[in-house]
């Protein structure tokens, strides 16, 4: 069912944890509908200089966030922010059509993280403009 | 890889090996057409079917004119509710079921509503029971059919079945009730309980896939299910699969043998599991009643973590076991039945079913529960819900 990659994700989830004193923190979806996902970021001169994350979520999930944070780590938060849920779904040399909306997650939970450090620091980060943390609370998958 | 160990024996079990050599005859030894009754071949299959349906009638409590076979548990179950509702629309078009029934009821039930039947869904109570008065007032002057579950096949409660079915005839409504989970497990006594129609899946007792039973009173109103042949007294039409019928009864027959030992056994096994579980894993909340449960059900739910993941890491250790969260069935919502005994749906999602078999032993129960112990940790260590990750 699942790729070789989304196992290894799973069973050795990278960057696992929180961070004291983040730069940004982000958490999406509810328990409600199965899946929650949570980011923080540690910043420096715009440089996502570390990254964890906590999820409550299916195998899936938890391999969309691990691989996520991997694909953002020592990244500009300008190019962080355009990481697409595609990207890590290819990543994870993809995910069957039901769990496609777990990357969907990973990639708002990123933005969702970024955007706080950007309400936070005053800072325009591009493609966030129109964000709105609320909306995003989208209904079940 | 480790040895495997199977806990899943709700959703279907190892056909015996007894019952697999008794079927095998009737491939290539005994092939005739049980309806060729001027043979002796044909009337050897004939003969088997016969055999079988005896034994099944007996276990029961049932005459054999009584039983019939059809092609699983969910065949039976839209037998019984559709062929109730309209050999009976003259009467009444309103049908009382619960919130906790199997697919095959529900969704058999709302495929009536578009032919103008109505139905009540009674609730359950936290440990799945449902409330007897609810139900005599939800009776109308209309209501046709009670279909209840005998017991619920993922929580393992077991309802006061013989109160039902006397409730029912106070008022003269038939009584279905879906035995599937029940049958091998409890004794049933179709006389005694006022249970005018039931039914039953070979493959939850030790036999194959693919085929059921029904049982229906003597005098019901009933239509017939499958129209053709002659078979089943004409009610179920079709060349019977008479290889899997031979292999139903010799899997009754086997278990009628030591049945109060089984029960017995199994009862054992699953408290030992139960016990081991709330021991030795914090924040859990036992699913299904403490005592009217099923004696190989255990249904736990994991606060914090998810189902999905928690069978994705059980398979690594070789364990089969099931989930109510919607992550695993592919629907949005978490088992429907653990909704109805209240559950909030973050915590459904979280819940794991085991259900034992005899040849499951103690150092297997010990390492399922040491297996769990150490997947809900590190579960709850990647979880935002655990309240007790550092910040
Ligand atoms: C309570 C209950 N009813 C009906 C069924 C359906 O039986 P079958 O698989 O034989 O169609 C099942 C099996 O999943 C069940 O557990």
């Amino acid at each position: 069912m699942y790729t070789e990659t989304v196992m290894d994700h799973f069973k050795n989830p990278r960057n696992v944890g929180n961070i004291e004193n983040a730069d940004g923190v982000g958490q999406v979806g509810n328990a409600k509908c199965g899946d929650i996902m949570k980011i923080y970021l540690k910043i420096n001169d715009d440089i996502i200089e570390d990254v964890k994350f906590e999820t409550f979520g299916c195998g899936s999930a938890i391999a969309s966030s691990s691989m996520a944070t991997e694909l953002i780590k020592g990244k500009n938060i300008n190019e962080a922010v355009e990481l697409s849920n595609k990207a890590v779904v290819e990543a994870l040399g993809g995910l069957p059509p039901v769990k496609v909306h777990c990357s969907v997650l990973a990639e708002q939970a990123i933005k969702s993280a970024l955007y706080d450090y950007a309400q936070r620091t005053n800072k325009v980060i591009k493609g966030l403009e129109n964000f709105n943390p609320e909306e995003e609370e989208h209904s079940c998958h | 890889m480790s040895k495997k160990i199977y806990l899943d024996n709700a959703a279907t079990t190892k056909v015996r090996k007894e019952v697999v050599e008794e079927m095998i005859k009737y491939f290539d030894e005994f092939y005739g057409n049980p309806s060729s009754q001027l043979y002796e071949l044909g009337r050897k299959s004939k003969e088997a079917i016969e055999k079988s349906r005896k034994t099944i009638a007996d276990f029961i409590n049932a005459d054999e004119k009584e039983f019939y076979f059809t092609g699983g548990g969910s065949e039976s179950d839209n037998w019984a509710i559709k062929g109730v509702a309209f050999a009976n629309m003259k009467k009444g078009k309103h049908i009382i079921t619960t919130k906790i029934e199997h697919h095959a009821i529900l969704h058999t039930c709302e495929y009536l509503e578009k032919f103008g039947f109505e139905t009540t869904y009674l609730d359950v109570d936290q440990y799945g029971m449902i409330d007897l008065e609810q139900l005599k007032v939800s009776i109308r002057p209309d209501t046709i059919l009670i279909s209840i579950m005998y017991a619920n096949n993922e929580i393992g409660t077991i309802q006061p079945i013989e109160q039902i079915g006397e409730i029912a005839h106070e008022h003269g409504i038939i009584f279905h009730t879906d035995a599937v989970q029940a049958m091998g497990a409890v004794k049933i006594d179709v006389k005694k309980q006022h249970i005018d129609l039931m039914s039953m899946s070979a493959h939850k007792v030790g036999g194959p896939k693919g085929i059921g039973g029904m049982y229906i009173r003597k005098g019901v109103k009933i239509d017939n299910f499958i129209h053709g042949g002659g078979q089943e007294r004409g009610k179920r039409a079709g060349t019977e699969g008479v290889q899997n019928i031979v292999g139903f009864g010799k899997a009754v027959e086997l278990i009628n043998k030591n049945f109060d030992k089984h029960v017995e056994a199994l009862t054992l096994k699953r408290n030992k599991l139960i016990e081991g579980i709330k021991s030795n894993i914090e924040d859990v909340i036992l699913n299904g009643h403490p005592t009217m449960r099923l004696p190989n059900n255990v249904n736990f739910s994991y606060k914090y973590v998810e189902g999905e993941s928690i069978l994705l890491l059980l398979d690594m250790e070789g364990i089969a076991a099931s989930s109510g969260s919607a992550c695993t069935s592919g629907s949005l919502d978490p088992s429907h039945v653990l909704l109805a005994t209240g559950l909030d749906h973050g915590t459904a999602h979280g819940s794991i079913r085991f259900t034992l078999s005899e040849e499951i032993t103690d150092e297997d129960i010990e390492f399922v529960v040491e297996t769990m112990k150490s997947i809900i940790e590190k579960l709850r260590k990647i979880s935002p819900l655990n309240k007790n990750n550092a910040m």
